[in-house]
């Protein structure tokens, strides 16, 4: 039987008062959001808080819209109203494909997009779409709110910049005209984590590619991303041969770990793969193919 | 810490520790045993409730995150001495073989059909990918819920 340790519970009704609620009870206290990520840690004794400070009833955390040219998410916002949102399926599939093969059902309606962020596990689909989108974090903290880029939020695996009585309050993902987006994972079976992912944008414009972003989840991508990947295909044509190379540019800068899901040659072989099969129906939704 | 949560409609207070898992309170503290503790990872949806009308897994909610709201169980499942038709169909189609994974699945089921009334055969599928079978193979199960989807309770049907 697996009961987390005892623990303080106090529920806050907005974001001041989760603030105030985070600084009374100290270093180790905690923002709970789905649970989905941290009580199964404090389950496994990984995670041993004094604290919890529950935001699930915080409506001001909750929502997806469009803010002049950006897609704000609040952090609160689960995983199932990401899959079934028109806005973002409007402007990016990616979500939805992401969503899709993120845990299942019972899961989605619960787990959230700010806590899959700040859980910052290797493998997290979220954490790959926001570094491929180059999307931005907004943490708010006892000395006011701040803007991070998604690629500089994770500081290692289960790491974030987030800081003690800090919390993650919205994701904002910049609007790209003509974007097409794709995801891609292979999982050992249904809802398991990936054994590797790859997700991206692409943007054709005039017959070569004017922007693009790669993220990548569970192959050792710093930053969920590949910088070299992108630089690879920035400028060119969008052919079957400059996505090959933009995709073995990609599987060339992760570099994974062996574990139970499968040795490194076959992460980066998939790495490589996925890359490929993202990119080529990016741009064939770019294209308005 | 005094929390109080109505359980299939009738209101329950209970002094709590804040750590006691959801599913735990459902089974020890009210003694309602039909909501079944699995593989206690969130992987095997045995312990499969409703919070406010939404499926979660019991094993992975605390107790006082479900102060003030109504949780429903598979003892509330059949309404005025009628079973739902979800259960009628786990009976017709011979939709268990152990039992232990069937409350979850039901209360999937049932929240599935409340969202899709028709779900092909693959959206069945993906709506209990989250609902782990070690008897059936799923294909009964399957078949269970359709034919709930094909018989709805009288009082769904549109007049």
């Amino acid at each position: 039987m697996q009961t987390p340790a005892p623990v303080d519970y106090a529920k806050a009704t907005s974001i001041a008062d989760a603030l105030a609620k985070l600084q009374a009870h100290g270093e180790e206290a905690r923002v709970v959001a789905g649970g989905h990520s941290l009580l199964p840690m404090m389950k496994l004794r990984l995670a041993r808080p004094d604290a919890l400070i529950d935001i699930n009833d915080i409506p001001e955390l909750v929502g997806i819209k469009v803010v002049g040219s950006e897609i704000v998410v609040g952090a609160m916002t689960r995983h199932r109203e990401i899959l079934s949102s028109d806005i973002l399926s409007e402007h990016y599939p990616i979500f939805r494909e992401a969503e899709r093969v993120i845990a299942d059902p019972i899961v989605r309606n619960r787990g959230t997009i700010g806590g899959s962020m700040c859980q910052a596990d290797p493998a997290a689909d979220m954490s790959a779409v926001g570094s491929a989108l180059r999307g931005n974090a907004v943490v708010v903290g006892p000395s006011g709110t701040r803007t991070v880029p998604l690629r500089e939020f994770h500081q290692g695996p289960y790491e974030t910049v987030v800081q003690y009585g800090e919390i993650l309050t919205e994701l904002r993902y910049p609007i790209r005209p003509g974007a097409g987006s794709a995801y891609e994972k292979v999982e050992r079976r249904a809802g398991d984590w990936g054994v590797a992912t790859a997700g991206v944008f692409v943007v054709v414009s005039g017959g070569v590619v004017t922007d693009c972003g790669i993220g990548l989840a569970a192959v050792g991508a710093d930053h969920y991303c590949s910088p070299q990947g992108e630089a690879s295909l920035m400028g060119k044509e969008p052919t079957e041969d400059n996505l090959r190379a933009a995709a073995a540019a990609t599987a060339a800068s992760c570099s994974p770990n062996a574990d139970q899901r499968g040795p490194v040659d076959y992460k980066v072989h998939l790495a490589e793969e996925l890359t490929l099969r993202a990119l080529r129906r990016a741009v064939r939704s770019s294209q308005g193919a | 810490m005094q929390v109080t949560i109505t359980i299939n409609g009738v209101e329950q207070s209970r002094d709590v520790e804040p750590r006691m898992l959801l599913v735990h309170f459902i089974r020890d503290e009210l003694g309602m045993r039909g909501t079944h503790w699995g593989c206690d990872t969130s992987n095997c949806g045995a312990c499969t409730v409703t919070v406010d009308g939404d499926t979660v897994k019991s094993c992975t909610m605390l107790a006082v995150q479900a102060n003030g709201k109504a949780v429903g169980t598979v003892e509330g499942l059949a309404q005025g001495g009628e079973l739902d038709p979800v259960q009628k169909g786990f009976m017709e189609c011979h939709g268990l073989q152990c039992g232990y994974c069937t409350p979850g699945m039901m209360l999937q089921a049932r929240w599935m059909l409340d969202h899709n009334p028709h779900p092909t055969e693959e959206e069945i599928r993906e709506g209990i990918s989250g609902n782990i079978c070690r008897c059936t193979g799923y294909k009964n199960i399957v078949a269970a819920i359709q034919y709930a989807a094909e018989n709805p309770a009288t009082s769904e049907v549109p007049a």
